[in-house]
């Protein structure tokens, strides 16, 4: 899975650990990393991501902002193209709107509107993802507002040993980057990392669990949803096949299509409002290149179209999805 | 209460059916959805299964008959109705002929649902909603393996076919129908396959059809090109001997040179992939392709009195010669009993066929449709040869036959995969791991 240049074993971490392990690799190992952001100076970030970075690396390369989201990525445009190395934070992917027009509009045609003479080596990180209570300016998914765009990346992790790898990859990458970070998995999902330094390619999916009669795809959180629900499946001897997208652009096609002519059956679940969410770009794709494979309707398993997720639990669970809620989705579509 | 049955429209332009089989004797009690006779048209073979639960009363028409659709041909005594006379008929025309005639002629007159009797609901909606609902997964297999869909039963929600269902018609020997595997009722005195009388037509089971189909479509669909190799093999001959009973005792199965020979095949495959892939057709889906599969499945052609069956181990690359002995066991057994499932059957790569046992000494194999080759081991012969440096010895020899795709490999690729089977085999001894 991952690309070991030094092993040394590996640290257990969960994946708010994972983030503050490589960033600090980062900044340790090449000097033209900048971290910038709100918070992420004095106060460490509201994780405690960069805790303790401005003392050892002072404010020139940790820089303090402004609550201004647009200057943010603005300034770190403008740093990718000078030859610096910033990683962006939107504290909040709630928050990230201000800063729309400098990421779809500059930083990702950076490389296209000068024919290449110059590149934008940016990491723009956020957290993101609800079921934390987080109501409605503390929840939202906000990929597909930026998966439409050429020239720009998007990954979305769910283990700690990828959260190394593909910020690692994303670091590296000499274009723009949107490095989404699903807050419920923060402290809940801890994993082995390997130690040292190592990639994993951008747009590389995951098989999780191999299985035979359908394929889900997913991503963040509710990849371990989908992989606990699968299991339950499992047990009743339905075998289902889990697939951790990791990148949402570039889209691992080949490990999609692989698998949708293996089970015949796709089911998509994210977090996501369904209507034009990724799920519908998987849907497309599979439609237009594996029709004569499908067995079944493809289907996904989305949230509602609703504008935010509310603060009251009531209503944050009717937006959120289950374990139980996808594994009868699961049944449905393996029954048809 | 009675119900009539009658012949079914299998498909919109059918307008006559036979009766090929009576599945079900006078007498006999028949649950609702049952098959209870099997009908053919000039389209499908399919088995008409029982609207209601009862008892078989009367059988109106005879086996090999024609009538046309909608006539009656059954009348079953619902269970639990006490037993009502079955109204008379109205008379017939005037003109209808009252000479004798075969007992469904003057029951064809008989307009159907005149009498408060259910007539069988037409099974052609069925065959019309099996269309409607296939998804293009099994649009897409039926015409690759041409098999009708309305001859199976779905195993989808609300009886829909699946591609699954597909897939296991197509594997040569399956029974498509659970109905059709079960031994139907047979007259005493009627010629069947398993008791030929000579001068006599023997109907095909369902299972001996889809044997028919399949092997006409191989040998029409894949020119096929034939080889043969001499394996000299006195070293596996004397290994297997020697784990022998140790393994019988231990596993319960019988160590024969199969596993051997499979292991030896599928490691050839892993040096040789094309011999694991398939010929796709150009259809509306694309150009005409070769697949690869990335699973090494052996099929494993098994005879037996009135059927051949190709069970298939999966996934044989990853077993070792024990592992191949044991799945090879279980699924000859399997067999035997007639209790293969549709999964034992799906999803062959490539076949091998152990077909020395009576003494073959050479053959020409016709490939498992969509394979890229079949091989068999022929029967072993001590035999004198001459060694590599020139002395002579007694060994026991073995030739192996290939059949293959000659649109998927060519000689080049089909002899090196021999060369490398024998090599392997040869190199087997009692110093291995079994």
């Amino acid at each position: 899975m991952a690309v070991v240049s030094s092993s040394k074993g590996s640290t257990v971490m969960n994946n708010v650990e994972a983030v503050r392990a490589t960033l600090y690799e980062a900044m340790k190992n090449d000097d033209r990393t900048v971290i910038l952001g709100e918070d992420v100076g004095a106060r460490g970030n509201v994780f405690l991501i960069t805790k303790d970075f401005i003392g050892e690396f002072g404010p020139e390369r940790v820089v303090d902002t402004p609550i201004a989201e647009a200057s943010i990525v603005g300034i770190a445009v403008g740093m990718a193209m000078e030859g610096l190395r910033p990683i962006a934070e939107i504290q909040f992917a709630d928050f990230i709107y201000p800063s729309f027009n400098q990421i779809v509009g500059e930083a990702a045609k950076v490389r296209y509107r000068s024919n290449g003479e110059y590149t934008c080596p940016l990491v723009i990180r956020t957290p993101y993802g609800g079921g934390v209570r987080g109501a409605l300016s503390h929840s939202v998914s906000i990929e597909a507002l930026f998966y439409h765009v050429p020239g720009l990346k998007i990954v979305a992790p769910s283990f700690p040993a990828d959260v190394k790898g593909l910020l690692n990859a994303a670091i590296d990458d000499p274009d723009p980057v949107l490095f989404l970070e699903h807050k419920k998995t923060y402290r809940l999902i801890k994993g082995e990392v390997p130690d040292g330094h190592y990639t994993i390619p951008l747009g590389r999916a995951n098989v999780l669990k191999e299985g035979t009669r359908l394929t889900v795809v997913s991503y963040g959180l509710y990849v371990h949803w989908a992989l606990e629900a699968a299991q339950q499946l499992e047990q009743d001897g339905v075998s289902v096949e889990v697939i951790d997208l990791r990148s949402i652009r570039p889209m691992d096609k080949t490990t999609i299509l692989r698998s949708v002519e293996k089970t015949r059956r796709l089911l998509i679940v994210h977090e996501d409002n369904k209507f034009g969410g990724i799920g519908a770009e998987i849907s497309a794709m599979v439609a237009e290149e594996a029709l004569f494979h499908l067995d079944a309707p493809i289907r996904r398993h989305c949230a509602p179209d609703v504008p935010a997720m509310g603060y009251a639990l009531p209503l944050e669970e009717e937006y959120m999805s289950s374990p139980v809620e996808m594994a009868e989705a699961m049944r449905e579509l393996v029954q048809f | 209460m009675a119900t009539t049955i009658t012949m079914p429209q299998l498909g919109e332009t059918v307008t006559e059916g036979t009766v090929a089989q009576w599945l079900k004797r006078v007498g006999d009690s028949v649950d609702k959805y049952e098959d209870f006779v099997e009908v053919s048209t000039d389209k499908v073979n399919a088995g008409v299964p029982s609207p209601v639960t009862g008892t078989i009363r009367e059988f109106l028409v005879r086996e090999g008959e024609t009538v046309a659709t909608g006539t009656p041909i059954a009348i079953i005594d619902e269970a639990g109705a006490a037993q009502a006379p079955l109204p008379k008929a109205p008379a017939p025309p005037a003109a209808a002929p009252a000479a004798p005639a075969p007992v469904a002629a003057p029951l064809a007159a008989r307009p159907p649902s005149t009498n408060g009797s259910t007539a069988s609901e037409a099974p052609s909606a069925d065959a019309e909603r099996v269309l409607q609902s296939a998804s293009p997964a099994v649009r897409r297999l039926a015409r690759e393996h041409q098999i009708d869909i309305r001859t199976l039963n779905g195993s989808g929600a609300n009886g829909r076919v699946t591609a699954d269902d597909v897939l296991a018609a197509a594997q040569p020997g399956a029974a498509a129908r659970p109905a059709a595997s079960a031994a139907p009722p047979v007259a005493s005195g009627t010629s069947t396959y398993a008791q030929p009388i000579p001068g006599t037509t023997v109907t095909l089971t369902q299972a001996r059809r889809i044997i028919a189909e399949r092997m006409v479509e191989s040998r029409h669909n894949a020119p096929h090109a034939w080889s043969m190799v001499e394996i000299d093999v006195t070293d596996v001959w004397a290994w297997r001997a020697h784990e022998k009973a140790r393994f019988e005792r231990e596993t319960g199965h019988k160590l024969t040179l199969l596993p051997f020979f499979i292991r030896a095949v599928v490691e050839a495959i892993a040096v040789f992939p094309l011999m694991n892939a398939r010929f796709v057709p150009a259809s509306n889906a694309g150009q005409a392709s070769i697949y690869v599969n990335p699973d090494v499945n052996i099929g494993i052609a098994i005879g037996l009195p009135t059927n051949l069956v190709v069970p298939v181990v999966k996934r044989a690359d990853q077993l070792s010669i024990k592992g191949l002995a044991v799945a090879a066991g279980e699924l000859i057994d399997k067999a035997r009993k007639g209790k293969l499932g549709v999964d034992d059957l799906a999803g062959g790569t490539f076949t091998v066929n152990n077909n020395g046992a009576n003494g073959s000494w050479a053959s020409a194999p016709i490939i498992n449709g969509g394979q890229a080759g079949i091989v068999t081991m022929e029967t072993v012969v001590r035999k004198l040869v001459v060694r590599p440096d020139d002395s002579i010895a007694i060994r026991s020899m073995m030739n192996a036959c290939l059949s293959l795709d000659h649109r998927v490999v060519d000689g080049y690729v089909a002899s090196g995969f021999l060369a490398d089977l024998k090599r392997r085999l040869e190199a087997m001894g009692p110093q291995g791991e079994l």
